[in-house]
Order: C-alpha cells, then structure tokens, then sequence
C-alpha cells in the first residue's frame, strides 16, 4: 500500500509543496484573476448576462459613461467619504495617541472606542436610519442641549444626505484606524520616550517627532484605503437610501445597471474604470512613497 | 492626601474619551432602549427615555419568529465555520511551504496574492458573478462559502510570522525520528499555530457574520437567509414598527458582543500583528 512516509524527503517536498498549493491557487485563479479577464471582456459587449451570443460593440459602453453625466456623478458622492475619512484618521490617532499613555480605564475606552468597527454593516444602517429619522436620536439629543434650531431633515435634504451617511460611514470605520494607530504606536520602544523625556520634551513634541514618524507607512496605508474605501461604499447608503436623493455610491449603480437592468457589459466597463482609478491612485501612491526615501 | 493635579490637558484629555465613548454608545443604546418599549409606549416617548419594563421582551420574540432569525443563524453559522475551517487550512498550509521550503516558484507565488489584494473584490462582482452562475453554485451555500475560502494575504502573513518563530530544529529532529512532512505540518506545525488561528478565526469570522453583500447577491432565495440579510428583509413591511425593528438589531449584534467581551485581548493582538510589521 501506498504511504507518503515511505518518500524521500525530496519526493515528499515536491508532493506537498504541490498539494498544498493546489487549492489556494486554484481558488486564487477563479475568483481573483478570471473574473478580471472576463469584466474586460464583457466591458466591449452589450451582454445582458443572458443571452447565449455576446455583441461586440467596441467603446461603446466607455462613452456611455464619460459622456453621461448620470453615471459620472457617483464619483462626486465618493468625495464625501473620502474627505470624511480624514476627520476619521485624525480622531483615531488622537485616541489612539491619547491611550497610548496612561489613562484611567484604558482597556475600557479601547474596547468602546473599537466596538462599533465589528458590528454588522445592515444593523449600523438601521442604526443611523433610527439615529437620523425625524425626532429620531439627533434631533432629540440637539433638543435637550437647547439647538433645536439646527435640526434637519437629516436623509431627505439632498444638500445634507452624503453629509449625514459619511458621518455614519466614520462613526463605523473610526474604530479600525484607532486600533491600527494604536498597534503602531505601541511597537514603538518604551526607551524612546524616556530618553526624549531626560532631553525635555513634553507630549506634543514626542508626538510631533517620535509617534508621526514613526507611523507614517501606516499613515500612507490607510490613504490608499481612504481612496479605495470611499469608492467601495455600499452597504450604509444601500440600507439607509437605497440610493435615493443623490447618495447613490459607484457600488450601487453597478449592482443595479448589472442585475436590476441586466446591462452587465456596461457594468464591467464601469468597474473597469472604477479599478482603473484604484490602481492608478495605488501606483501613484508608491511612487511617491519611494521618492521620499 | 489628594493631591490629585487636574491640568486643562488632563481634564480635556477625560472631556474627549468621554464625548467620544458616549458618541459611539448613544446610537446603539437608543436602539436598545426602543427594542425594550411596547408600541404605545414607543410612539409617546423620545428616544433616550428608559423603557418602563427593562424585561419587556415581546418585540425580541416577535423579530425572532416573524423575521426567522434561527434560519439566519443557522445558514450564518453553516457558512462561517466551513470557510474557516477552509480558509484557516489552506492559509496554514501554504504559509507552510513558504516560510520552510526554498523552492523556485514561491515568490512568484507571493507576488500574485499580493497583487490579488489590490484588485478591490467590488469591482470584479460582475463578472464572478457569472462564474459562480456557470459553476452551478448561484442560489447555494456554496456560493458564498468558495468566495470566503480563498486565501488572503493577511491570513497568510500572520502565519508565516508566527512560523518564523517557531525553530527548524524542531522539524529536523522530527524528521530524524522518520516524521513526514505532512506529519510535521498536522501534528507539530499546526498545534503549535494555535494563537495565530485565534486571530485569523476572529478576523475572518467577524468578516463572515458582518457580510451582506455576498449572500445578499448570491443566495437571494428566502431559505438561504444569512443573519444580514435577515435584518435587512425588515426594511419595508416593519417600516412603522421601530421597537420590532431595534429588536432584530439587537438580536443581530448580541453575538458579537460576547464575542467581543470573552476574545477582546486576541482581537486586539490580531489586528495588530496583521497590519504593523
């Protein structure tokens, strides 16, 4: 009877290394790398992901979407989640600097702080939908501190909406980046500070030249995050909107241009361009990244 | 003996943990306090009043029996522990034989998981859409499950950091006893694994529960429910009911409040490790 004991080791590193790949790869191919080659494909036809025959139509689908305005306007409420997050990097590494240091009730500030990161994504939706609503949390908290003036129709003024959905966007996400600040800032050696301690530094030279320098690749981490993150959204807007009002996000037009409107060769020539700009901002980020070195 | 200084630095450090503690409790404990209120009493009171009978737990049965959340949880459950059982065995497997063997195709191998990352998963929806619909895996648990199971790159990182503190030598002297390969990968290597399949269990597992959009666009079908899209079938037909509704929230985030309270340490330790070095 066979037994895999019984091979050389030479045999039995070639065996395992195949075996033990295999799948990984295999999976890796089919849905990480195939369905690339086939949005491409798909991106000069006029497919409705039906059909048995796929048209070629050229550009096509690429003019449709830089030429109408309506496809093009999602990329303006991905602007509104991107600059959100930098208010969001800047409250997480502010807590995350603060707990850095002694504070009482530490662990406690941490895991408040960090809990609403792992909750689910349709629940944070009902959540700020019931926080929002007329007489809902907000109006009632802006009530009880005397601004009822500055109440709103938070989810129906189409000025106010991507505002009030990126707030709820950061107040999910704000957790993750405190918590990958503060990994950073903790593998920095105690030793350091003593000694900037001894040279006479107080808290915000330490943090100006110990903690910023030293969290910079994380810094530029979460930018390139912050980019692909705000053109990714879709789950808050999705649950809370549907996309109405203008809080319609590139995610949610794909979705429906693909299934609702069974369009799916346009659709791929928008995720097409969607990876285009992921990958360009990508690139152009390492770039600069290296010159700085 | 108090001579406790409080500075402007200190009591402002204290005014923002506070504010920002509040700010990311108020939202989920409003809903909470809804959840606990009758319908009459709902629609007399505001939002941060307490509801009258804290043991007033009619709408929680409601939103588990109307809304058929043992159903969500069982597919949820189903669906997380065979993707990461999955997934934490391939991970393992291939960081293996990448961090012990030197062979000529492992960066190579490397470089396409890295590159694989930087393909955002939104984009290429579409087109794995009609992957899974070939495969005859649309409307299936396994739709969601072959998707979940693939390899990521920060399981395989978190791995092979781990093996590299783990001593060649104790392969060898396995090896010099007649262990093969596979022996040493089942029973010495993956034993020892143990706090990095902690993390990845926690990362992952938490990706899994919190997914909506792949069961949602895969497994549409009413029997194949996850625990998110349960929630979201509230949408609509509860629209006037919120106490039913806060309760079906409550009743999807519950798990991952115990969860969170009995693994804090390890999830502090996992996100970090995967995302520092």
């Amino acid at each position: 009877m066979f037994k895999f004991s019984n091979l050389s080791y030479k045999n039995q590193r070639i065996a395992i290394i195949f075996l033990f790949s295999l799948v990984p790869i295999v999976l890796l191919l089919t849905f990480a790398y195939y369905p690339v080659i086939n949005m491409f494909r798909y991106s000069f036809t006029s497919w409705n992901g039906l059909s048995k025959n796929m048209e070629y139509i050229g550009f096509e689908n690429y003019k449709t979407i830089f030429t109408n305005p309506e496809y093009f306007s999602v990329f303006k409420v991905s602007l509104y989640y991107f600059f959100t997050t930098f208010i969001q990097m800047g409250l997480a590494l502010y807590f995350a600097t603060i707990l850095s240091f002694s504070v009482r009730m530490k662990n406690t500030f941490k895991g408040i702080l960090f809990f609403p990161t792992l909750l689910n994504g349709v629940a944070i939706g009902f959540i700020f939908l019931f926080f929002f609503k007329p007489d809902g949390t907000l109006d009632t908290i802006l009530n009880l501190l005397g601004l009822s003036g500055l109440q709103q129709k938070w989810l129906l003024n189409p000025n106010l909406i991507n505002f009030s959905l990126a707030g709820a966007s950061l107040w999910r996400y704000m957790g993750m980046n405190f918590l990958i600040f503060l990994g950073a800032i903790s593998s920095i050696g105690k030793d350091v500070y003593e000694a900037s301690d001894i040279d006479g530094a107080n808290r915000w030279h330490q943090f100006i030249h110990i903690i910023m320098p030293s969290i910079k690749r994380i810094l530029q981490l979460n930018l390139i995050l912050a980019i692909s993150g705000a053109i990714g959204v879709f789950e808050i807007p999705y649950v809370m909107t549907g996309g109405s009002n203008g809080s319609s996000t590139f995610v949610i037009q794909t979705v429906d241009v693909a299934f609702k409107y069974s369009k799916v060769g346009l659709a791929s020539a928008m995720a097409v361009v969607l990876l285009g700009i992921v990958l360009l901002v990508t690139i152009l980020q390492r770039v600069l990244i290296k010159e700085e070195k | 003996m108090h001579s406790v200084k409080y500075t402007t630095a200190s009591i402002f450090k204290y005014l923002t943990l506070i504010l920002g503690a509040l700010a990311a409790l108020i939202p989920i404990a409003v809903v909470f306090f809804a959840s606990l209120k009758t319908g009459s009493e709902y629609a007399s009171t505001g939002p941060l009043t307490l509801p009258e009978n804290w043991l007033n737990f009619s709408n929680y049965t409601k939103a588990f029996v109307d809304g058929k959340m043992l159903l969500g949880f069982k597919n949820t459950v189903i669906i997380v522990v065979i993707s990461i059982v999955g997934a934490t065995l391939t991970g393992s497997m291939m960081a293996y034989i990448l961090s012990r063997f030197k062979f000529k195709g492992s960066t190579i191998l490397i470089s396409l998981f890295l590159v694989a990352t930087l393909i955002p998963a939104v984009t290429t929806q579409v087109a794995t859409f009609q992957i899974i619909n070939h495969l005859g895996l649309f409307n299936t648990r396994w739709a969601p499950i072959v998707m979940y199971l693939g390899t990521d790159i920060i399981a395989v990182y978190i791995f092979m950091q781990f093996l590299d503190s783990i001593s060649e030598s104790l392969d060898e002297s396995a090896m010099l006893d007649g262990a093969s390969y596979w022996t040493i990968y089942w029973r010495i290597i993956l034993p020892l694994l143990k706090p990095a399949i902690v993390t990845v269990v926690i990362v992952k597992g938490v990706n899994i529960y919190n997914d909506f959009y792949t069961p949602f666009l895969y497994m549409p079908k009413a029997d194949l429910q996850t625990i998110s899209t349960a929630l979201f079938k509230f949408k609509g037909p509860y629209g006037s009911q919120w106490e039913v509704i806060c309760a079906a929230i409550m009743i999807a985030i519950i798990p991952t409040l115990v969860v969170f309270t009995a693994l804090q340490k390890y999830i502090y330790n996992g996100f970090s490790q995967g995302s520092v070095k």
